[in-house]
């Protein structure tokens, strides 16, 4: 009998039955993975040595008010038994309440992460046209002086402290200049004047067709977006100058020159074509790495992001917006994985 | 994170020069008050339930209360607020209050006694951790509807016994006072919470403002009560934005873009003094910076090494130092401005005494650890006590860790010295009398966590009587210089060595005017401001 339907299996399956597979394999690793996640954000929580109750309950709570909340919140069961509680309410999307906001950490994520986003995403944008373009001319115009500024450039993005950065920014364009807005998302006068749909304040000023707040808010996140783009850049562009170094040495480039291809054609159809896919690598982590939240740009322009909430959260020990915030954090980048995973696929017939 | 601040604030130090050419410009509106604060420690906003330092600003401005502070003048002490006038009963156990009339609340509902009966039962019944300013006199949520009763016009609360009546009027007048409306609260209520978790985040009060929003980490922003029974405030709409860096506030005081500015380090405080258009004002704080040491500690529980550790604190090194600005010295429990705050500085940096009192007690190569929070002023302060104590011979090992670790370290005992901050829960001597001079069961059973001294397992004595005996005290001045003498005693023979008392420097537009903190005793208010 089995082998009968080995036989059968033997032949390459049909296409909707790979998609399904591939589906479910996916669904598989994300959740074996955020089941390691949580276990060990769980045990992290737990074995701090610090008292859970003392930053819920202050310093002055008397014994009573102690061992009631220490009974309501099951921490007089087995870890196991409490992990599974944990689990449990994890998967119902309840990460518990956050001591230090009094709302449900869902609802703290669903506000911070947003901020986070706009600035992230903006400053990718940034990192990948202006570091992409620079580290191939750098890779082509190998040792000339324009190879030599894009060096200093990525150097001085990759040394120089972001917070020296941000502050020098903000006294120059903001002080001095008064090119940009200052800290924050919007100026005072714009503050809760649009309705919140998506939480990206440059989206939602656009939906609600209020061009003002719009303006204020790109004056506002051109800065500090603009220093994440700075950052990212930096990496990508020596990333993407060593690996078309690799292929400008190639033989196959070479030929492409001999058959009389043009500059151009050799550079960006033959060499870059080549390195998209290790490239995607490359711009998602840059990505996902800014995800997590900058913690220093979101306290020097008052930004209220996902990494200074986690950060917050950490020092106030405030465990379940931590570990709500490390479980959205680590969901980012397995979702960003598995994003580059399908782009490999559409960009190298080989990974298909 | 004090590691970045640390490293941001060296930073900004080297941008002070570079801001010198910055012009200023007075950009807010005449209706509006903008404060840069530090508001990431407010965790709710329920009156019953607040007991942190921007949390008591909203609620300040928020919740009337039955006595309270006038801003312009701080120094006279509580005033009829929501109540008009009150008697106190012959045994001195019951105060009657009579209610003031014709007051409203946001909502539009009057204020009545039983608004006043029901916020305070309420208070005791939630059993928050600030509930213990009112339980001290008794209450409990099985006897608040007998002690605490409305009747007409009028609020009647009985203590358990007879306490002096600035006692507990100064306690009615902290936080826990604030009167919410009844109707609005219980229509919000769920699961039985008193309408707790509603109240976290919005506001049921009859104050000069209501909340409009509090965004974590974000901003809180006030509207005010045109209606507000002293006259509607001139600030329409009060936003406090938090602003983490001071290098930052700096920049938005100086670009106009805020008119208060209310953390601002030494080095931005000097970049900024004598500007055109900004002010610099230093208010006494109630905060007091004191170490303390374990006296299950067998060397440190002699009474010789005791007082010679107070002798090898640089007070004056200190002060002139890295703590210029933030800190005064200040050697006694009550923090100055408190009913019975002296000014008594006996200690002073002198080895050579300090050396001759470790000798007398036979103790040498003594080495301790000290707990410190993570905070920069606390770890420096600790530097420099390490340096002064290695001149007499004492070696001492600085931990430093997040101040969750250290505290509950400091309340299992375990440290054998202590390096702090206290900040007094009310306006009334008590409420450091009651911690750092007061601890009646010493033993590791007790428990006493919440006591200073139970946590250095000091037992101090007939203090404790002295501290009992000052709380129903009726007579006002009598009841002052009791205080006087309990800190002269403490100042010698307790194991905490007092060594500061906050100061907070405020930048703001100079145009800003009638805007007080508080003081030591009370909270901002925003409603006398005007611009």
């Amino acid at each position: 009998m089995s082998v009968t339907i080995q036989s059968e299996n033997g032949r390459r399956a049909p296409p909707v039955f790979s998609v399904v597979a591939t589906i479910a394999k996916t669904l598989g690793t994300i959740a074996i993975t955020m089941l390691g996640l949580l276990f060990i954000t769980f045990v992290i929580g737990r074995i701090m040595p610090i008292d859970p109750l003392i930053s819920i309950l202050g310093e002055r709570a008397s014994k009573e008010m102690y061992e009631a909340t220490y009974i309501k919140l099951g921490l007089d069961k087995p870890l196991v038994v409490q992990f599974f509680y944990y689990l449990w309410d994890v998967v119902r999307g309840d990460f518990g309440v956050s001591r230090l906001t009094a709302r449900p950490v869902v609802d703290d994520i669903i506000r911070v992460f947003p901020a986070t986003l706009e600035l992230a995403t903006i400053g990718t944008f940034i990192g990948v046209f202006v570091g992409i373009p620079l580290g191939v001319v750098a890779a082509v115009k190998r040792g000339t002086w324009i190879d030599q500024t894009a060096r200093v450039i990525a150097l001085v993005g990759y040394s120089m402290p972001i917070f020296w950065l941000g502050l020098v920014g903000l006294l120059v364009f903001y002080g001095i200049l008064g090119w940009v807005g200052g800290p924050g998302r919007v100026g005072i006068f714009y503050v809760d004047l649009v309705p919140t749909v998506t939480g990206l304040i440059l989206v939602d000023s656009i939906l609600d067709g209020q061009w003002d707040v719009f303006r204020d808010a790109v004056s506002h996140i051109i800065l500090p977006a603009s220093l994440l783009g700075y950052y990212s850049l930096a990496y990508i562009s020596r990333m993407t100058r060593s690996f078309m170094l690799e292929q400008m040495n190639a033989e196959y480039i070479t030929t492409a020159r001999v058959k009389g291809l043009s500059e151009w054609a050799v550079v960006w159809r033959h060499a870059f074509g080549n390195i998209k896919v290790p490239l995607i690598t490359v711009v998602a982590l840059s990505y996902a790495g800014l995800l997590e939240g900058s913690v220093l740009t979101e306290i020097i322009f008052s930004w209220p992001g996902i990494g200074s909430y986690i950060t917050t959260a950490l020092l106030s020990a405030d465990m379940n917006a931590v570990l709500g915030g490390t479980v959205v954090v680590g969901l980012v980048f397995v979702c960003l994985n598995i994003f580059s995973d399908m782009l490999y696929k559409f960009f190298d017939p080989r990974a298909r | 994170m004090r590691h970045i601040t640390k490293l941001i604030a060296g930073t900004a130090i080297g941008l002070t020069m570079a801001m010198g050419t910055l012009p200023v410009y007075a950009e807010t509106p005449a209706n509006m008050l903008v404060i840069a604060n530090r508001i990431d420690d407010i965790i709710t906003l329920d009156p019953a339930e607040s007991f942190e330092f921007a949390g008591s600003d909203v609620s300040r401005n928020v919740y009337g209360k039955l006595v309270n502070f006038d801003p312009l003048n701080l120094d006279a002490g509580y005033e009829p607020d929501l109540a008009e006038s009150w008697v106190v009963s012959e045994d001195g156990k019951t105060i009657t209050f009579t209610m003031r009339e014709g007051v409203k609340f946001h909502s539009g509902n009057p204020v009545t006694a039983e608004d006043a009966e029901f916020s305070l039962r309420r208070a005791v019944t939630l059993n928050k951790t600030p509930s213990f300013i009112l339980t001290q006199f008794g209450f409990t949520a099985d006897n608040v509807n007998d002690v605490i009763v409305a009747d007409g016009n009028t609020l009647s609360i009985t203590t358990d016994k007879k306490y002096a009546t600035s006692f507990v009027l100064n306690c009615l007048a902290s936080v826990i006072g604030g009167i919410v409306d009844k109707k609005t609260v219980m229509a919000n209520e769920a699961d039985g919470d008193l309408g707790n978790n509603w109240l976290k985040t919005n506001s049921a009060g009859s104050g000069a403002y209501r909340v409009v929003s509090w965004k974590p980490n974000e901003s809180v922003t006030l509207s005010a009560n045109e209606d507000f029974y002293k006259g509607a405030p001139a600030m329409k709409r009060v936003i406090v934005r938090h602003i983490q860096e001071s290098a930052t506030q700096r920049l938005l005081l100086e670009k106009g873009d805020i008119d208060v500015a209310r953390n601002l380090n030494p080095e931005d405080v000097a970049g900024i003094s004598g500007k055109e258009g900004i002010a610099i004002d230093n208010e006494l704080r109630g905060r007091l910076m004191y170490f303390s040491l374990n006296q299950k500690h067998p060397e440190l529980a002699k009474p010789q090494v005791r007082q010679a550790l107070k002798y090898l604190a640089d007070y004056e090194g200190m002060q002139n130092s890295f703590l210029n600005g933030q800190y005064t010295i200040h050697q006694a429990f009550l923090p100055r401005t408190y009913l019975g705050a002296i000014d008594d500085k006996p200690f002073s940096l002198d080895i050579e005494k300090a050396k001759a009192m470790l000798a007398e007690a036979g103790v040498s190569d003594l080495e301790i650890e000290v707990g410190v929070r993570e905070a920069q002023e606390r770890v420096e302060i600790a530097q420099s006590l390490q340096n002064t104590f290695a001149q007499a011979g004492i070696k001492l090992n600085i931990t430093v860790g997040t101040a969750k670790q250290i505290l509950t370290r400091y309340r299992a005992r375990e440290l054998d010295m202590y390096l702090g901050a206290w900040g007094p829960d009310y306006p009334d001597p008590q409420t450091n009398a009651g911690t750092f001079a007061y601890n009646p069961d010493n033993s590791d059973e007790a428990k006493a966590t919440g006591l200073l001294a139970y946590r250095n397992a000091w037992d101090p004595g007939d203090m404790n009587q002295q501290v009992e005996a000052a709380v129903v005290e009726a007579d006002r001045d009598v009841r002052r210089k009791m205080y006087e003498d309990m800190q002269r005693e403490h100042q010698m023979k307790s194991p905490f060595a007092v060594m500061f008392q906050k100061i907070e420097q405020t930048g703001r537009a100079e145009a800003v005017k009638n805007l007080n903190l508080g003081g030591a005793v009370t909270a901002v208010a925003y409603w006398p401001v005007t611009k």
